[in-house]
């Protein structure tokens, strides 16, 4: 295989890879201040897509995306209202299974409100063949937008953990929730933060990849296992692991083509997620015996 | 919204549950769809539905067939054999039904193709399997073209091109899986080599790395076979990483919206299709132009969505069971060896003209050879 | 009064019964169709209910095991092994009488395994296979254990859809029909429905009357104490690791029966059988029959299976299940149809236990 052979497959790894990071990220924000999985992550991702096509009908790209990502950040914070508020120290199964079903439930109204049919934003630069040349590797620029929204999402989230008061408070909160609870965090207030925050991070990155990979109402569930897969591999709660996490999977994924044919590439990841499990729950980045001390 | 009236006759048929006696003069002639209006499959079964509706509402407007109106019962499968199946039971077995059209895929139709038989149900399938027609089973007959004359057509214009050496994508689904075979059936005899034969998840987002194996082998041609979203992915992929060679897709490509999906990537495509796509652009004389035209204009103003060759297959299957009734009268085994006798009738697919031992009626004839141009589809002329 | 466990069995045999004549007599025998197709949907149901309730192991993959069970037998009994006459395991199965001729579809002769093989090879293979998975997953909890499950249900999907013998998207069709017993054939035949619809109803009254007594037995107590309090069942000395796996065997066990019997009586698998959507849907069903309730999860599944086959929900299917799953969880976790002991026993026992149980 040459050079430009492995080039043109990593760059096609690190496609894949953007959207599977940023679900990781948000599965782990979200996990951090409650505990919770969030199997409805992979709906946020394909809110917003389908909601920037939607107000891209009538909107500027820029206003359409932007308004994408605070309308699902809306729904983000309505499901955690609705469905997560008033629960009383629920049992971890019963969380997995209630997000299940609210995932389901988005995914049907979505099935209901858009049809069945796939969407996708233009290409923010260029169309549907431009491509760039680097070394021999081709790829549309696309991918670099994709790329930079996800790097952004990261310094911006590192910034607001690091050095926002919020910030600090939801990390407290992650830490140890009683003692939180105890200086005075609203905690619950943070726990709608956290959902907001995940809806729109997702719905960012759902809009800067739908060009590439169209979106419609069914990509949800099969984004929110392999986020979650991510999300462990890097150690559950490592946000920033799992960006790392995500990439490798994308790589991972896009190497097992050149090997085995493409219709088992979900079963790679998957291969990938239940050995993690088995061997090493605590991830690659994560430490034993936090994982072990964690309240969840 | 366009679920609407498929939800109003679901609770109509739903409510419907006593068993009628031997069909009186006055009463509808009912008549069963089982379509995937949603899950997998839809990007075939929500036309068809659509098309039918509309059908038989332009039907009974007009006094219906043979003196009675037709009643639809429109069942949603989800693209599951099971749920067909159950289905199927009950539209033979509760509601009497006349005839069936639909299934929409080739797994949920072999999986009624039995029901039908043991019952003496018509069934018209929307699916395009050879094994629905092959071997020719009394009661089932099937309206989409061979998935083989696609492929011979395919062939034919390789030839033509002086490719020999081509890259095989299609998608794990049954419309993919059928023309895989197909594919590696006839190329021999049309001296093409298959260099690289992948199959992709059809939920694939992208396809960059397959097609760079393609790139790899170096390839003439490509050819695509899927049906779903996943083929705009797959040009969009080939050329961007600036494989320039003709690409070829499957009939499944008829319908605007993939091309509208692809954006400039779609310039140049070949592929064969039904003429519905290009019903304006063809000549006056032409025996489909007048029903095409009448369908697509009829489709489009109604749901304000391009038409595709999928709902077509509807299309014809209700023409040709009305036709069938109108010869036959409403007796099932007339009707039956009405529809077998069927000769030269103008659909969109095709000219039919069916046979005991031809439940299909289609010949190479039925698929035009189509390119993409400008953003539209126009004859590919040589 | 409803205590005894063959009471309640012997009801359900009235009940059965009396439901066929009813459909009989209302002129309504096609019922029967989907109501057998729902026996066999609850043989994967009560088994999950026994992990779910008993356990406490959540498997948001057991769709798998039903589509191993289907899929075995369907491949098996419509194989051609004609072509492989001579090879020494060929032979060896023809002389114990395992293989069968048959015609297929087109006129041909072919010869295939006989279902009654067909059948044992696929129980034989889901037990293999709930042995090799569930050693690893059993050791893990939480949402660890969850998602370790429904990764299992995605590598099942993914191969049955994907591979070209199981018959990919198409699935397996022609199917020949199960001979259970001499003239009593499980298939789908209009003739043979009211047959049907007893064996696959008989069967479900075997899996409970099976399922009551494990959970009256010592297996049973040694669950409920693992599921109470896994670290104190183990400090007493119950092997836990054991008793949870052989929980998971039993139920794989339950929902390949499921599978091979409906794969028989429809003649036809796809891959949709092996959906996490269809995990989602047994997970469902459990969740409102009351998660230790086996009862409570037959009569459900029964219920929804049958409404689901009949189209009563149309186009919003997958909605129904998902919204019933989530008001379940939100509201009455466990379950809405209490037909289970121990409910009433917790109630009467009044606020001793939490509110809430860790799984």
């Amino acid at each position: 295989m040459s050079l430009e052979l492995v080039l043109q497959y990593l760059v096609a790894g690190l496609t894949y890879g953007t959207i599977y990071a940023v679900v990781g990220v948000g599965f782990n924000i979200i996990y951090n201040t409650t505990g919770i999985i969030n199997f409805a992550q992979g709906e946020f991702v394909m809110l917003g897509g389908m909601t920037a096509v939607t107000l891209h009908a009538f909107l500027p790209l820029p206003l359409a995306i932007a308004g994408a990502v605070l309308v699902t950040m809306g729904v983000g914070a309505l499901i955690e209202v609705t469905f997560i508020r008033w629960l009383w120290k629920p049992s971890v199964l019963r969380m997995i299974v209630i997000t299940i079903g609210i995932s389901i439930l988005v995914r049907e109204a979505a099935l209901h409100l858009w049809g069945e049919q796939v969407r996708a934003l233009p290409y923010f630069t260029g169309d549907e063949v431009t491509s760039l040349d680097l070394g021999g590797v081709r790829f549309s620029p696309q991918v670099l937008w994709s790329l930079g929204v996800c790097l952004f999402i990261v310094v911006a989230l590192w910034a607001f953990f690091q050095r926002t008061r919020v910030g600090r408070q939801m990390r407290a909160c992650a830490a140890n929730r009683d003692a939180a609870i105890l200086c005075g965090i609203p905690t619950r207030n943070l726990v709608t933060l956290s959902f907001v925050l995940s809806a729109g991070i997702g719905a960012l990155a759902g809009a800067v990849v739908s060009p590439i990979t169209y979106t419609h109402y069914g990509i949800g569930s099969g984004l929110a296992i392999k986020g979650f897969t991510v999300a462990v591999l890097g150690g559950l709660g490592n946000s920033f692991a799992a960006v790392a996490a995500g990439f490798l999977v994308g790589i991972l994924e896009s190497f097992s083509v050149w090997l085995l044919p493409a219709a088992y590439t979900d079963a790679v990841s998957v291969t990938v997620f239940l050995a993690i499990l088995f061997f090493r729950p605590s991830g690659l980045f994560g430490s034993r015996e936090i994982a072990r001390l964690k309240a969840y | 919204m366009k679920k609407t009236p498929i939800l109003a006759l679901l609770a109509a048929g739903g409510a419907a549950l006593a068993a009628s006696p031997a069909l009186a003069a006055d009463e509808p002639i009912k008549v069963g769809a089982l379509l995937s209006v949603t899950g997998p499959a839809s990007f075939l079964g929500a036309p068809e539905a659509r098309t039918l509706e509309m059908l038989v509402e332009e039907l009974n407007a007009k006094g219906g067939v043979a003196g009675r109106k037709i009643q639809l019962l429109l069942k949603d499968t989800g693209g599951s054999p099971e749920k067909a199946l159950s289905f199927a039971k009950q539209l033979v077995d509760e509601e009497q039904v006349f005839a069936i059209i639909g299934p929409s895929t080739s797994g949920e139709t072999m999986a009624v193709k039995p029901i039908a038989e043991e019952s003496g149900t018509l069934l018209l399938s929307c699916a395009a399997a050879e094994a629905i027609v092959n071997p020719v089973a009394k009661w089932v007959f099937k309206t989409p073209q061979k998935d083989s004359h696609a492929v011979v057509r395919i062939f034919q214009q390789m030839k033509k091109m002086g490719v020999t050496r081509i890259g095989v994508l299609s998608s794990n689904t049954g419309f993919g899986k059928a023309g895989k075979d197909q594919i590696a059936k006839i190329a021999p005899e049309h001296g093409i080599t298959i260099v690289v034969d992948e199959v992709y998840d059809k939920a694939a987002t992208d396809l960059t790395a397959e097609v760079t194996k393609l790139k790899a082998a170096g390839v003439q041609a490509v050819l695509n076979w899927s049906i779903e979203p996943a083929q705009a992915i797959v040009i969009k992929n080939i050329r961007q990483i600036g494989l320039d060679v003709p690409i070829f897709q499957s009939h499944g490509f008829g319908n605007l919206q993939y091309v509208k999906a692809a954006g400039a990537a779609a310039e140049g495509v070949i592929f064969p299709a039904g003429r519905i796509l290009v019903a304006d652009k063809l000549p006056d004389k032409h025996p489909q132009k007048a029903v095409l035209l009448a369908y697509k204009r009829a489709y489009e103003s109604r749901y304000k969505e391009d038409v595709s060759t999928f709902g077509g297959h509807a299309w014809d299957a209700f023409h040709l069971l009305v036709n069938a009734i109108r010869a036959g009268g409403a007796d099932r085994a007339k009707a039956r060896d009405a529809l077998e006798a069927t000769q030269g009738f103008v659909g969109t697919a095709g000219l039919f003209t069916m046979s005991p031992a031809d439940h299909n009626g289609l010949g190479l004839d039925a698929f035009e050879m189509l390119v993409v141009k400008g953003g539209g589809f126009a004859v590919l002329s040589n | 009064m409803l205590r005894s466990r063959y009471a309640r069995i012997a009801l359900l045999a009235v009940a059965v019964v009396a439901v066929q004549l009813g459909a009989e007599a209302a002129g309504k025998p096609f019922y029967l169709t989907q109501l057998t197709m729902a026996a066999y949907y609850t043989l994967v149901a009560v088994g999950l209910s026994l992990l779910m309730g008993f356990a406490g192991q959540i498997s948001i993959g057991h769709a798998a095991f039903f589509a191993i069970g289907g899929y075995a037998s369907a491949a098996l009994t419509t194989a051609d092994l004609g072509p492989l006459r001579g090879k020494a395991l060929v032979d060896l199965l023809a002389r114990a009488g395992a293989l069968v001729p048959r015609t297929d579809v087109f006129g041909g002769e072919v010869l295939s395994v006989h279902p009654w093989a067909a059948f044992v090879a696929a129980l034989a293979l889901a037990v293999a296979v709930a042995f090799a998975i569930g050693i690893p997953v059993l050791k893990l909890t939480g949402h660890y254990l969850a998602m370790a499950t429904l990764g299992f249900g995605i590598i099942v999907h993914s191969i049955v859809l994907g591979t070209t013998s199981l018959g990919s998207a198409d699935g397996l069709g022609s199917v020949p029909p199960f001979p259970v017993l001499p003239g009593l054939m499980v298939g789908g035949g209009k003739a043979v429905r009211v047959e049907n619809y007893y064996v696959a109803w008989g069967l479900v009254a075997v899996a409970m009357l099976l399922l009551t007594n494990l959970v009256r037995s010592r297996v049973g107590r040694a669950l409920r104490a693992i599921h109470g309090a896994e670290d104190a069942a183990s400090s007493m000395g119950v092997d836990v690791a054991r008793y949870k796996l052989f929980t998971f065997v039993v139920s794989a066990a339950l929902a390949a029966v499921g599978g091979v019997f409906m794969t028989h009586f429809t003649a036809t698998i796809g891959p949709g059988e092996a959906s996490v959507m269809k995990s989602v849907r047994y997970v469902a069903i459990v969740a409102v029959g009351g998660m230790g309730s086996l009862w409570g999860t037959l009569v459900t599944s029964a219920a929804l299976n049958f409404l689901s086959l009949r189209g009563v929900f149309g186009t919003l299917d997958d909605a129904v299940f998902g919204g019933i799953l989530l008001f379940v969880m939100l509201f009455s976790p466990d379950g809405i149809v209490r037909l289970d002991l121990r409910a009433a026993l917790r109630a009467a026992r009044g606020r001793l236990a939490p509110p809430e149980e860790a799984a």
